[in-house]
């Protein structure tokens, strides 16, 4: 047996964009055990519910996360209607849905570069970001900003979409939908991508359960948990099967998330189908009363917004479980008995997003 | 939209019910700690096929220990110390327990102490 | 040949202009409705105070007399509610942004004497 040493990774470390820390025990080149230290930029937001009322919290749930902002502010948004028992009118439902879908779509290329990066294919991270920038400017046209929307609101959303832009809008994503799959294909069909991802990182699908896996992690070990299966927010009036793959391995969850881009396409076509004119938001008055948990699918996974209110316009308590916290567990499973050079790759791959980990 | 269920427990029953959970294959979802005027509530939430059910404690104070339920599932660890570190909740028997440097706050327990008072803009 | 795949990208770039904006030399435009900066038409403002009240991160300082309207720009997260509730609709985000400072300061607009 060969001696044992002990390798920080992180907080800053060149392929990780925000601070954990892993200790990396390693016996020769081969990790045995990874202990993760997080709790560097905890921001407490949680609490601020006790001195932001309910309406302006929205702003503050928003920006628990930069890149999955809009489904945050819609989670919170829906856990209050549930609470307040708010009927969304059908147009904002759709018009949830596509931005959700949008952000998904942004947040995968996001993704997509990061992990091209962290082993060297530096072209596909330029490739995947320019077209990322291309969903950006659709989001800025219809919400007005390009990665914060600001367009959830209590019994709504803020701004519609006219048909004459929503037919431009499909138009172009039309052409975009071609180039991701194009180089979502070039991406999947690298013999070099395939030999850094394929049999690396390895999530059974019992490990998969018992360790509490969200998101593309759980449905890459081939069990079909999607939250958009319980159809909140109108999801279950468009046709929606989860994606998934039985290998559990790096490259299963990079097919998940690439399959997940094409079928977000698919989706907000449908919704531009379905979309008929009508009232956007309802009108939301008194305070919210009783406890709900709240969930919703973001491109990361599953988020839990818990919230208890107590009648008067400050809640008692949110809480916020984000996908990443979720997914932690699981990484630490598979980073055991990798190799040291595998580490960055298999830590990308479960899309980590720390700041909103900690909220 | 899912239903969804919360059933009180006491903390002698929580390794009992949560093995149960365990055998039947459910996923723990996530441990939430809420503090309330008069007491702390801890609720372990769990899911199978989207049905979502939560058990939950009620604490009176700090000084009543939660047994850990990381030997049964092993990714409660996190959510243990997250509860211990913002709320002071005492749990027993984690399996990487991180005695209160989980996260870097400045305030000990910071989501159980008196509010600082309002910040000025 | 699965290796070659991505030559068809690199070829395709080679032969096209870049993809980036010439930002200095062509100016930017903002696609309209771009959350920019807040604006004031200060004729039409009845200095309620509205604006100042729902601000969800306080940017806004509204005093009734004098008739002043004051904001932070640094504090403003341009989320449009104060342009949203104005009941005399004098408020309007400007789709360009606030220019960048150094130090924090307030954008001061007093009304003229004659018009109070």
């Amino acid at each position: 047996m060969s001696e044992r040493t002990i390798i920080p990774f992180g907080p800053q470390h060149p392929v990780l964009p925000e601070p954990i820390h892993l200790d990396l025990v390693v016996e020769d080149e081969k990790v045995i055990e990874a202990i993760p230290s997080i709790g560097f930029i905890h921001r407490g937001l949680e609490r601020l519910v006790e001195k932001k009322d309910y309406v302006d919290y929205v702003y503050v749930a928003e920006r628990i996360c930069g890149i999955c902002s809009f489904i945050h502010g819609l989670t919170y948004c829906m856990a209050i209607e549930e609470l307040m028992k708010v009927q969304v009118p059908d147009r904002a439902q759709y018009l949830r849905i596509i931005w959700s879908e949008l952000s998904r779509i942004h947040s995968h290329l996001l993704w997509l570069g990061l992990t091209a990066d962290s082993f060297g294919f530096e072209s596909m991270f330029m490739q995947s970001w320019r077209l990322r920038e291309q969903i950006l400017d659709i989001i800025e046209e219809t919400t007005g900003g390009r990665v914060i929307f600001g367009s959830a609101k209590i019994g709504g959303v803020r701004r519609d979409i006219s048909s004459v832009k929503m037919d431009e809008i499909m138009k172009k994503m039309n052409v975009y939908r071609k180039d991701i799959a194009q180089l979502c294909e070039q991406f999947m069909k690298d013999q070099t991508v395939k030999h850094r991802m394929q049999g690396v990182g390895l999530l059974s699908r019992a490990d998969a359960i018992s360790l509490g896996a969200v998101g593309p992690m759980l449905r890459g070990s081939g069990i079909a948990q999607d939250i958009r299966s319980t159809g909140y927010s109108g999801y279950d009036r468009i046709g929606f099967t989860p994606v998934t793959e039985t290998a559990g391995d790096c490259y299963a969850r990079c097919m998940v998330r690439m399959r997940e881009m094409d079928a977000s396409f698919v989706m907000i076509e449908q919704c531009v189908g379905k979309m008929t004119d009508g009232p956007i938001e309802v009108k939301v008055t008194g305070n919210p009363a009783g406890e709900f948990f709240m969930r919703s699918e973001q491109p990361r996974g599953e988020a839990i917004y818990y919230a208890k209110a107590n009648g008067t316009k400050f809640l008692s308590r949110l809480r916020v479980r984000t996908p990443t916290f979720a997914n932690i567990p699981p990484l630490l499973a598979t980073l055991a008995g990798c190799q040291l050079a595998d580490v960055p790759v298999i830590v990308l791959t479960i899309d980590p997003c720390i700041s909103c980990a900690e909220r | 939209m899912a239903q969804q269920q919360i059933i009180e427990i006491t903390p002698a029953e929580l390794i009992e019910k949560v093995s149960a959970m365990k055998a039947q294959g459910q996923r723990l979802v996530q441990i939430c700690c809420s503090k309330l005027p008069d007491h702390l509530e801890v609720a372990y939430s769990f899911d199978k096929d989207f049905a979502f059910l939560s058990y939950r404690l009620t604490l009176a104070d700090t000084s009543t220990p939660v047994p850990s339920i990381s030997k049964i599932y092993g990714n409660s660890f996190h959510y243990e110390n997250e509860i211990h570190d913002l709320y002071g909740v005492e749990v027993k028997g984690i399996s990487i327990d991180f005695k209160g440097n989980f996260y870097r706050t400045a305030l000990k327990t910071p989501f159980n102490c008196a509010p600082e008072g309002e910040v000025k803009p | 040949m699965s290796f070659m795949g991505f030559s068809k990208v690199v070829l395709k770039n080679l032969f096209t202009g870049p993809v980036t904006e010439r930002y200095p030399f062509v100016p930017k435009v903002y696609p309209q409705g771009a959350r920019g900066s807040v604006n004031i038409e200060l004729e039409k403002c009845i200095f309620c105070g509205i604006c100042q009240k729902k601000c969800p991160t306080a940017a806004i300082a509204v005093t009734k007399e004098p008739k002043s309207w004051e904001i932070d720009r640094l504090r403003c997260i341009s989320c449009n509610y104060c342009v949203e509730v104005c009941p005399k609709k004098c408020l309007a985000l400007d789709t360009k942004y606030a220019p960048v400072s150094t130090a924090r300061s307030k954008d001061m607009f007093k009304a003229v004497q004659s018009a109070g």
